[in-house]
């Protein structure tokens, strides 16, 4: 535990190290997913192109990546933009899928009576389709949050900083409380993304709470007769 | 007033929906289409607003081709209420309401409170107004979608099978709420349905519709049982059987109606 205490600074550091590569990746797989499963959902060849395609993207093994990326990107294997380009790849590799089943479960009686309504399709798809998505394009970011967490601690085989970092060196030093202090911040801080997730998800989309939705059947007044003025 | 003149929809599939429909939906009246499934009852109630543009032929309002009309203004100005009441799940009762008056640019503020306004029109009160739409009964869901359909005050309504989905209690009642809403508002009101007696109940005039998208007969449901145009009216509307197929009977020199199978429907007020 000595070990622990005289390195507190360097966890608390390591936490932010791995934030600053987990959340970009995070927020990009996302931005760039929802776009792509939108056009997955809206055809069907594109479908399967779209989703063979990430579908292989994830079977990619994760060293080989991080290794071959440089080679396209052209910056330095130990960059850290190298793992967060590799980590926001892995991640659409579940968001995509994931976006393109978001926008099929809309109903498409809203739709249309959004349309009847009035909406343009541009109208239509920010304030109806997009929010109506929400609920299941949260479950996936969810994976994505957590799974992106752990897998961005493979960097630190190829040298780039983070959580993974207290692996790698309790290894090689026989800390057996370094090892399991990295293992123990990895899961707390993918625990931690969750909770904001779900809570952003409850002030985004208050309709989605399950106390909204288990009140159905319980009496309701309706007034008998008004008249109209 | 709504015209169709020589009305033909064929989908890419090949698919038939509507063949050379002639019609007139008077003003201020409600024209019920009625027909099975397949008989292009929804697809010609969907060509007025635009949702599905003709193969070849027109559809006018009060003399207007629709198809000079852009198919996103056209539509804030019609009502529409449909089946499962299509209220955006996502969206409180009261802003659901004030949906085509914001789209119209009218003030938050005062869309709300003409939406209030609307509940008590529909009967609904006024506390379920911050309810999200699964919050509510399948009828009370539907006195919403009304309400909405009423919200830029439209010339027109399209009802779309409205009460297709709710039990035979509140199907009933919301009929009735209908028909007292119509005598107060007079829109012209054009309703989609299969069922006949819902036909019968509400249409001004009732069009039947039969497969393949033709109109068989389009009249007054007096006229239409009277003098059906021909065999598939006539055993549509049950004409001769049941429940319609009534004569009398005398009992102690009063005359009773009753029905085909004896039973009594009523006595004739002399």
């Amino acid at each position: 535990m000595n070990w622990l205490w005289s390195n507190l600074d360097q966890v608390g550091e390591l936490i932010l190290v791995h934030l600053a590569l987990s959340v970009p990746a995070i927020i990009l797989s996302f931005v760039f997913s929802v776009p792509i499963g939108w056009v997955a959902h809206r055809s069907r060849w594109a479908h399967s192109v779209l989703l063979s395609l990430v579908a292989l993207l994830y079977a990619v093994p994760s060293l080989a990546l991080f290794i071959a990326l440089p080679a396209v990107t052209g910056l330095t294997l130990r960059s850290p933009v190298n793992l967060v380009i590799a980590l926001t790849l892995y991640g659409m590799a579940v968001m995509v899928r994931t976006a393109a089943d978001a926008f099929d479960a809309v109903e498409r009686d809203v739709l249309q009576s959004a349309t009847a309504m009035g909406y343009s399709t541009t109208g239509r798809f920010w304030v109806v389709e997009l929010p109506l998505a929400g609920p299941v394009l949260l479950s996936g970011l969810r994976v994505v949050a957590v799974s992106t967490v752990s897998l961005a601690t493979v960097g630190a085989v190829i040298g780039v900083q983070s959580l993974g970092s207290l692996f790698t060196d309790g290894f090689q030093r026989g800390i057996e409380v370094e090892i399991i202090a990295g293992i123990v911040a990895t899961i707390a801080l993918a625990l931690g993304l969750d909770w904001v997730l779900v809570h952003v998800g409850r002030l985004l989309m208050p309709w989605s709470r399950p106390e909204v939705k288990n009140v159905r059947g319980e009496p309701t007044p309706v007034v008998k007769r008004v008249d109209v003025a | 007033m709504i015209e169709f003149r020589g009305v033909t929809k064929q989908f890419p599939d090949g698919t038939v929906a509507v063949a050379g429909v002639d019609i007139v939906m008077p003003p201020h009246k409600t024209t019920v289409l009625v027909g099975s499934s397949g008989s292009g009852k929804t697809t010609l109630l969907r060509m007025i607003n635009r949702m599905v543009d003709p193969t070849s032929g027109q559809v006018l309002i009060d003399g207007a081709d629709v198809a000079t009309v852009d198919p996103v203004r056209l539509r804030r100005g019609i009502g529409y209420v449909m089946q499962n009441s299509g209220l955006l799940p996502h969206r409180k009762v009261v802003d659901n309401i004030a949906t085509v008056p914001l789209l119209r640019g009218t003030s938050k503020a005062e869309a709300r409170a003409h939406a209030l306004e609307l509940l008590d029109t529909v009967g609904l009160d006024r506390s379920l107004a911050d309810r999200y739409p699964s919050q509510l009964s399948g009828g009370q869901q539907q006195r919403v979608g009304v309400a909405r359909g009423l919200a830029v005050d439209p010339n027109i309504l399209l009802m779309d099978e409205p009460f297709g989905a709710v039990d035979p209690i509140v199907r009933a009642e919301l009929q009735q709420e209908l028909l007292r809403l119509q005598g107060e508002l007079g829109k012209t009101v054009v309703f989609v349905t299969h069922d006949i007696d819902e036909a019968f109940l509400l249409g001004d005039q009732v069009v039947i519709m039969q497969q393949g998208g033709k109109i068989s007969q389009a009249a007054s449901p007096t006229e239409i049982l009277a003098n059906p145009a021909d065999d598939f009216v006539a055993d549509f509307v049950g004409a001769n059987r049941g429940k319609r197929a009534l004569h009398l009977a005398q009992v102690d020199g009063r005359s009773v109606v009753v029905d085909a199978d004896g039973r009594p429907a009523g006595i004739l007020a002399q």
